[in-house]
């Protein structure tokens, strides 16, 4: 028996549904599950569902249910989630070419976390880190699961231009970056996927609740032969089913 | 030329293709981006016969200039930007019929900062992921992804063949909303005002913030009494609602707006009403806002009661609406008393509509004087 989330009000036509005030997977586990129920159910007062780490926002026409109906319909839903979970947990794997050009703070995380710049790759791309949201920007992956060692505070002056495909760190947290864009983070290497593509079907590579690891390459050769595959669209992702949950990744950002 | 469209001779100071948002993507980072003011877009697209969600464009302080090759049914909602056709002023939320080689001009602002050109048929540019709507800082939707240039030539889809625009206005008794200066501004509380203290509340309620000159289409920035948090500026990031009016540890409120990200990591005190979205997308740098509070009853009564205007314009849309559409509007009634503030004093609120036999105030107008 789970736990009744609270609803708070996003003005009149939003409703802000809580499982909870922390960051865990548990938590964005009710969340997916909920959004899921709510995508399935075909209701036709839901304009849109907003999950994030541990909320999920409803945001819904009063033309077409009262607002007691929709209340009581999330309510209902949200306590019988625990068995109609959707179970498939997805491993997509990030290619991911370290270091060099790609990843020009490689060396200042390294020295900052006290390794080589080795042992940071082999840091970074060991776990499964859990997509608990996307948002910020079209495509853009909040992840959990960093190695507590790996921890590097932002640049002082952000970059102008971050190349998209950049993988970077911020502090306890690690990303990816969809597009091109500013930003402070510390770059350590650089993905040729495309992360989000509006001549995508689904523009967004990653949906909440994946799990992403990346894998390095060896060279820039490799690098560019994904890259040019994609762009003929001869790659094929490559994509995981998680086998051990449990031992995956189990950071709670405190 | 046979095909339906317009051509786009000055761009204005920024144009752009909206349409009622892009919704269904926010959970991939998409924005829902779509009109500033919602209602005026709606209305617009009533007024020609089109479907509520069509694409229109929407222009900003200074109107782009437009020759119009056929003939079609346009009309013009929102703020006054001192539109011409072809050196005549046109009569704003009404029907108006275009001739080729008609052209569109403005002479730039009077009154609020948005206007809505709606064309019968809507504009026809390719739908991005549910949605005509231009977001510019990614560049997809609306033309190009890009704010409207002269030269730009934009294809119409198939007109509506049953509207008559001489039926296509607002009623006798109903006359276009004013927006003036200061705006009383009606807002649901939470989702996070306990991470306030209650004298920031009170004091986000009492006081008159002014619109800074950081305003776009992404979000208002205000200036006025700061806020206190009584634990943290930061939460772990949500969803963000359009209207939300987050608050950082510097303690001035933003609201946010169309191109809003679709989640964000500052406590949020209080939520803009729908109705009330509005008056913050035609308000400008230097405009006075008081905040005031209502339960989401009220908020959804003000809601039923502005859509009551697009119901009088079209009354074929009262017949299809849905049996709640038709007992909201039925239990709605104009008896909501003026809002009166010692700093705000004259408080026009008279504009009614006829609807079923019951009268229907139309938006909300204050002058300050």
């Amino acid at each position: 028996m789970v736990k009744k989330p609270t609803l708070k009000y996003a003005g009149d036509q939003g409703l802000l549904v809580e499982f909870g005030d922390k960051i865990d997977v548990k938590l964005n586990d009710e969340v997916r599950n909920l959004t899921f129920q709510l995508d399935q159910s075909k209701e036709e007062w839901i304009i849109d569902l907003v999950p994030s780490y541990k909320s999920l926002l409803v945001i819904f026409n009063p033309t077409l249910a009262t607002r007691k109906y929709i209340e009581n319909y999330i309510l209902e839903l949200a306590i019988d989630l625990g068995e109609t979970s959707e179970s498939t947990d997805r491993v997509i794997k990030i290619p991911t070419l370290y270091g060099a050009d790609f990843g020009m703070d490689l060396e200042f995380v390294a020295s900052n976390s006290n390794l080589t710049t080795k042992e940071v790759i082999s840091l970074h791309s060991e776990p499964n880190y859990r997509v608990y949201m996307i948002g910020f920007a079209p495509g853009f992956p909040y992840l959990g699961g960093l190695n507590k060692k790996l921890s590097t505070p932002r640049l002082d002056t952000p970059r102008i231009k971050i190349p998209s495909g950049s993988v970077g760190i911020a502090e306890s947290q690690t990303g990816i970056y969809p597009n091109d864009s500013p930003g402070g983070w510390q770059l350590i290497g650089r993905t040729p996927l495309s992360l989000f593509d509006t001549n995508r079907e689904q523009p967004s590579l990653l949906v909440a609740g994946d799990y992403i690891k990346f894998e390095p390459l060896e060279s820039l050769e490799e690098y560019s032969d994904i890259k040019a595959d994609i762009e003929s669209n001869n790659y094929k992702l490559e994509i995981n089913q998680l086998d051990n949950r449990e031992n995956s990744q189990s950071d709670r950002h405190e | 030329m046979n095909e339906k469209s317009i051509t786009i001779l000055e761009p204005g100071l920024l144009s752009s293709i909206q349409d009622t948002g892009r919704y269904g993507f926010q959970r991939y980072g998409v924005p829902v981006s779509g009109a500033m003011d919602n209602f005026a877009l709606r209305a617009a697209n009533v007024l020609v016969g089109n479907k509520m969600n069509a694409a229109c464009i929407e222009m900003t302080v200074l109107g782009p200039s437009i020759k119009f090759n056929y003939p079609s049914l346009i009309s013009i909602t929102g703020g006054d930007l001192s539109i011409k056709l072809d050196g005549q002023k046109v009569d704003r939320w009404s029907a108006i019929q275009v001739e080729t080689g008609s052209i569109l001009t403005s002479d730039g602002i009077q009154d609020g900062m948005r206007a809505y050109l709606a064309i019968n048929g809507g504009i026809n540019v390719p739908i991005i992921m549910g949605s005509r709507s231009t977001y510019i800082p990614a560049g997809f939707g609306g033309y190009k992804g890009r704010p409207l240039m002269g030269g730009d030539t934009l294809l119409v889809g198939e007109p509506n063949p049953t509207t008559k625009h001489e039926e296509r206005t607002l009623p006798e008794d109903l006359e276009p909303v004013h927006y003036g200066h200061s705006h009383i501004i009606r807002v649901v509380l939470g989702p996070q005002n306990t991470n306030f203290t209650s004298a920031a509340v009170n004091t986000f309620f009492d006081s008159r913030y002014i619109v800074s000159n950081n305003c776009d289409r992404a979000g208002y920035r205000l200036n006025g009494p700061t806020l206190q948090h009584e634990t943290s500026a930061d939460i772990i990031s949500d969803g963000t609602q359009i209207g939300s009016i987050q608050v950082p540890a510097d303690g001035n409120p933003i609201i946010l707006m169309s191109d809003r990200g679709p989640t964000g990591g500052y406590a949020k005190i209080g939520t803009v009403i729908s109705t009330d979205l509005g008056l913050i997308a035609q308000s400008r740098p230097e405009d006075n806002l008081v905040f005031r509070q209502v339960s989401v009853k009220e908020a959804e009564a003000a809601f039923f009661e502005q859509e009551s205007i697009l119901y009088s314009i079209d009354p074929t849309l009262f017949k299809n609406a849905s049996n709640k559409v038709k007992s909201a509007l039925s239990e709605t009634s104009s008896s909501l008393s003026p809002y009166i503030y010692e700093d705000l004093k004259k408080v026009q609120r008279n504009a009614t509509v006829k609807i079923k036999g019951k009268t229907f105030t139309f938006g909300i107008s204050i002058e300050s004087n």
